[in-house]
């Protein structure tokens, strides 16, 4: 049954991926992603972790996906781009190395770590982790008390973020009412 | 794995038959129920809306225009199907299922009647095995109905997108702005409910609420029912939130090259939500299935079985909220696009946003063994200040635009 679910939500994953990349409609690209973030979800909720799952599915399917697709749909780049002409020409070459020294990175991580992956244990504490709401409480432990400064610090990121995105889109207006 | 398939509890052992075909009966049940209630929706919107207007209604088929949905559902069905040449044609045939099956998932998380008197639980018992009186019970709850309304913008947005033409395309841009910003007011005044139950299982929270004392529309303070229902309205794109499809600006919004059953599909998903959205505002803050019970003293409907009478309670409850949406439709003036977004991120966000404040401090203070009398003025200065101050940072943002230059 596990490995079913697996298979599936692995399709999906690398489905969704695939598609990313190749398709050249953006909101198609946009719409494989979702799908691959879906397939995150099923591993989440076959992991046990149902509030990721739950947590995964509206922040990010529900929100920057549609976010991205607004933007799109918004400005009107939902054509295919002409993608003949390069204007940065080490950029594929580049791109090339960079995608294949992660990759080297990733497997080499793997390969190791094999030793402590093939451990079988006795898996997840069943009677911890379906308790109501067990997923929650934890991770309420770990992010507000454990981790409450990474957690702080994090918030203020997005603040920053925030403020700066506003001062930019306001200084370029400025500048243009000033000519 | 197995809590994933059991949504039930009673799955969690072996698997047997019983529980399976409870299950797929179950599943049956909810699937019909729901077509059954949005056609009955769709009738008794256009009658109250006729009768609030001085005119008769649908009044031909069948008794009292019953039957009027069924004919004009089997109308479209023989409709021709237009596709427009600039249609995207995967994403224009795939966008109705997304606004439809969400629809119908959202249905499932509603407790939709059962026993929850004497500590019960709302657990009946069918055939020697306990079971719930709703179709799925996941550990996540209440997030489930918000996962899945977050889906649902992907069908109207995208079936906006796909048409390959203007006025859909702008219903939907307007649509995806305002169900993604009306989400987060709706999720901020679920977090109140939260905190109040303790519990994310709608089942829970249900079974908090025995009393009226104790419903979640007094035990949270009013304030975040009136941002649940307006956020509500405002995510199932019903008056006075319907911009998606203004028709004197938008033809008809999103759904405007649609034809046929495709259409129908929309039109199913729309009144569905509306059913399914009241169901979740009865259940969230109204005691759902319970009995209405004021100090002690329970109303009881006379020879009907406990775990039926929670199906009539919910039922009265839900109907009185589906009146007062079409109320809404028939009295209440479209929305300016500009006014919308300011109730949304002015208002509700940051109103909601302070209540929660307000009653987990009053919680923490109960907790701590403070003065709940000096916690709450406490809270309440707090709050006063941060509302100058955002009233503050409006008048100065106002200022900034107008020697900008902006027109509003």
């Amino acid at each position: 049954m596990e490995l079913i679910v697996f298979v599936l939500a692995a399709a999906m994953v690398l489905g969704g991926a695939i598609g990313v990349i190749t398709r050249s409609n953006p909101v198609h690209a946009a719409l494989s992603l979702v799908l691959t973030l879906f397939g995150v979800a099923v591993m989440f909720v076959s992991h046990e972790a149902h509030f990721l799952a739950a947590v995964q599915v509206i922040v990010y399917a529900g929100a920057i996906v549609v976010l991205f697709l607004f933007v799109i749909m918004l400005l009107g780049v939902d054509r295919t781009e002409d993608i003949s002409i390069e204007p940065i020409t080490a950029q594929r070459p580049l791109a090339a190395i960079v995608g294949l020294g992660v990759s080297g990175i990733v497997i080499a991580a793997i390969i190791s770590s094999r030793s402590a992956l093939s451990v079988t244990g006795d898996g997840i504490d069943q009677t911890t982790v379906e308790a109501a709401d067990a997923n929650i409480r934890q991770l309420a432990r770990s992010i507000f008390s454990n981790n409450v400064f990474a957690f702080e610090v994090t918030s203020v990121l997005l603040l920053v973020a925030v403020i700066g995105t506003v001062l930019m889109a306001r200084r370029i207006k400025l500048r243009e009412a000033g000519k | 794995m197995s809590s994933l398939l059991a949504l039930d509890p009673m799955l969690d052992g072996k698997l047997l038959w019983t529980p399976l075909i409870i299950i797929l009966v179950k599943v049956l049940i909810v699937f019909v129920v729901g077509l059954v209630a949005t056609m009955l929706m769709v009738w008794f919107e256009r009658k109250v809306i006729a009768g609030m207007q001085n005119r008769v209604g649908p009044n031909k088929a069948g008794p009292w225009g019953l039957l009027q949905t069924l004919a004009d559902g089997t109308k479209l069905f023989f409709k021709e199907d237009l596709i427009p040449e600039r249609a995207d044609r995967f994403v224009f045939k795939l966008a109705p299922y997304i606004v439809l099956v969400p629809a119908f998932l959202a249905f499932s998380i509603i407790p939709l009647g059962g026993d929850f008197r004497d500590g019960k639980g709302g657990l009946v018992t069918l055939f020697g095995h306990q079971t719930r009186m709703q179709l799925a019970d996941p550990p996540i709850g209440v997030l489930f109905a918000l996962a899945i309304s977050s889906i649902a913008v992907y069908g109207i947005m995208l079936a906006g997108w796909s048409s390959g033409s203007k006025y859909p395309l702008l219903g939907s841009v307007r649509a995806s702005a305002q169900m993604v910003s009306y989400e987060a007011a709706l999720g901020l005044s679920l977090a109140a409910v939260l905190l109040v139950s303790g519990t994310l299982s709608t089942a829970g929270i249900v079974d908090m609420q025995s009393s009226v004392g104790s419903w979640n529309v007094v035990a949270t303070g009013f304030i975040p029912f009136f941002i649940f229902m307006i956020s509500a309205t405002a995510e199932l794109n019903r008056p006075p939130f319907d911009l998606v499809e203004a028709e004197q600006e938008l033809v008809g919004g999103f759904n405007t090259e649609y034809s046929s059953i495709r259409f129908a599909l929309f039109f199913l998903a729309e009144f569905m939500n509306t059913i399914t959205m009241s169901a979740l505002i009865v259940t969230l803050f109204f005691g759902g299935p319970q009995p209405i019970s004021v100090g002690g003293t329970t109303l009881d409907i006379p020879l009907i079985p406990n775990g039926i009478e929670g199906t009539v309670w919910l039922l009265l409850k839900v109907l009185v909220f589906l009146y007062v949406y079409v109320w809404f439709r028939a009295t209440l003036p479209r929305f300016r696009y500009d006014q919308l977004m300011d109730l949304g991120w002015r208002m509700l966000i940051p109103a909601s946003l302070g209540w929660f404040m307000l009653l987990a401090a009053q919680r923490v203070g109960r907790n701590a063994g403070w003065d709940q009398v000096v916690v709450t003025l406490v809270s309440a200065l707090v709050l006063i200040g941060g509302y100058a101050l955002l009233q503050r940072a409006h008048k100065v943002s106002r200022a900034n635009r107008e020697k900008d230059g902006a027109s509003f």
